[in-house]
């Protein structure tokens, strides 16, 4: 009863008297457009609530509309990154291949450039002891390899067969601690030796790096001085470029030579090999430890 | 009781208003007699007497008079309302703080009643202040008055009452 009871519902009744009169008021007013303000308020009070309406029910709609897009977005995205993950992968090839090309290429120009015969070979794996610096190449015995030719690049000399197989043959690289060739400087013309020095670890000096030994002690060495082969050790090729001399030291009075290689070994792909050695020259030389 | 009390209230005070209104010059009282009697009301019962006894006064004023229906009605009974709301909360018996109720009282009912009339564009009230200032002192004056009669009218009955009874 305590619901019916007016009294304790005191802000309620207020309430409803004010609307009842203020309802009242609007019957009788009529608007400058001569519109009764009741029903000017009740439809405009009605209008504002079908725009609520409205808008609640567009959002709504807007809303689930899209959510359905986001999920068709997602899809779409799943699909795109899949799509662009492929095209990655598929751009790495091409690029890979490009390099191959090129490569390639620099091989042919160097094929055609030099007199000598060569056999183009590519680069399928490399040593498996780090100690000993060896690569190894898809062309072997049945493509005329045999032990001890040159095999060169582009950028200078690589290395000599060391192992044909029928297929394939290990290359041992210049910077291989047993590893020799013959070698002149290009600016003085002054004979020597350039060994490998393997990893170089225990020697202090950075791996990779070749030595030049057996120079005679009167001989004009600077650093930035060009080496290239002698073609006095019956292996390699004269003027095939073998490095740039790193530094010059002479300890004691002996030489201590450090030369760069020309080649990145680390990215070498495709190599040459020299089938016809050239005509040994008639002075005779030390041709490496070999 | 109180019901039946309040309605002869209301009665008089628009018996009154309506009398009193033709002496008035210009026609318009200084005094709301139906105003006096709804505050009157709503101080002694209180927010809920106050505010039905302003609705049904105030709409009754507005049928007799030439006005839009429920103006007077809305005005007194918010001032109903909040004069009993009012008379709730504080102690209201003296002299003064009746006055002041009065004068509150007459400046909000005009404030809603004039407001509600320039609002909607019915009628304009060029300088609304000094009567209003005016109907305001007139009725604090006379609520205090009639507050005064009707306090101490159950006094009166009693002292004639006992009056009669020693002869």
């Amino acid at each position: 009863m305590a619901l019916l009871d007016i009294r304790q519902r005191t802000g309620w009744l207020f309430g409803a008297i004010v609307v009842s009169h203020i309802i009242l008021i609007s019957a009788q007013v009529t608007t400058k457009r001569g519109v009764p303000v009741l029903q000017e308020v009740t439809f405009g009070a009605f209008a504002e609530m079908q725009r609520g309406a409205t808008s609640a029910f567009g959002s709504a709609r807007e809303g689930w509309q899209n959510y359905f897009a986001l999920q068709e977005i997602r899809r779409e995205n799943d699909q795109l990154k899949q799509e662009v993950t492929k095209l990655r992968v598929s751009l790495e090839q091409e690029r890979s291949v490009a390099q191959q090309t090129r490569t390639l290429q620099q091989l042919l120009d160097l094929r055609s450039a030099t007199s000598f015969e060569t056999a183009a070979a590519m680069v399928i794996g490399s040593g498996a002891d780090p100690e000993f610096r060896t690569i190894t190449i898809d062309k072997g015995t049945q493509d005329g390899l045999r032990p001890d030719m040159a095999v060169i690049s582009p950028a200078g000399i690589v290395g000599r067969i060391l192992m044909p197989t029928a297929r394939a043959a290990k290359v041992q690289l210049i910077i291989d601690r047993d590893a020799a060739a013959g070698v002149l400087i290009e600016r003085s013309r002054v004979n020597g030796v350039v060994e490998g020095l393997g990893s170089g670890e225990e020697l202090g000096f950075k791996a990779g790096m070749i030595s030049l030994n057996y120079v005679p002690s009167s001989a004009d060495v600077k650093p930035g001085d060009r080496v290239v082969t002698s073609g006095i050790d019956g292996i390699y090729p004269k003027g095939v470029p073998v490095g740039e001399i790193q530094s010059v030291e002479r300890p004691g009075g002996e030489w201590r030579i450090r030369v760069k290689p020309a080649v990145d070994f680390a990215a070498l792909e495709a190599v040459l090999v020299v089938l016809k050695a050239p005509d040994p020259p008639s002075e005779t030389a030390d041709d490496g430890k070999r | 009781m109180k019901a039946l009390a309040v309605f002869i209230a209301i009665a008089l005070a628009l018996g009154l208003q309506t009398t009193l209104a033709r002496f008035v010059v210009g026609g318009s009282a200084a005094v709301d007699l139906v105003l006096v009697a709804v505050v009157a009301v709503a101080l002694t019962i209180g927010p809920v007497g106050g505010m039905l006894a302003g609705s049904a006064a105030g709409l009754i004023q507005d049928a007799l008079s030439s006005g839009v229906i429920g103006i007077g009605g809305l005005a007194k009974t918010i001032v109903g309302f909040l004069a009993g709301a009012f008379g709730q909360q504080f102690i209201v018996t003296a002299a003064l703080p009746r006055l002041v109720i009065f004068v509150a009282a007459t400046v909000l009912h005009g404030a809603v009643f004039m407001g509600l009339y320039y609002v909607l564009d019915l009628r304009a009230f060029p300088s609304p202040w000094k009567p209003l200032a005016a109907q305001a002192l007139g009725n604090a004056l006379v609520g205090i008055v009639a507050f005064g009669i009707i306090e101490s009218l159950p006094g009166i009955v009693e002292r004639r009452r006992s009056r009669r009874g020693r002869r």
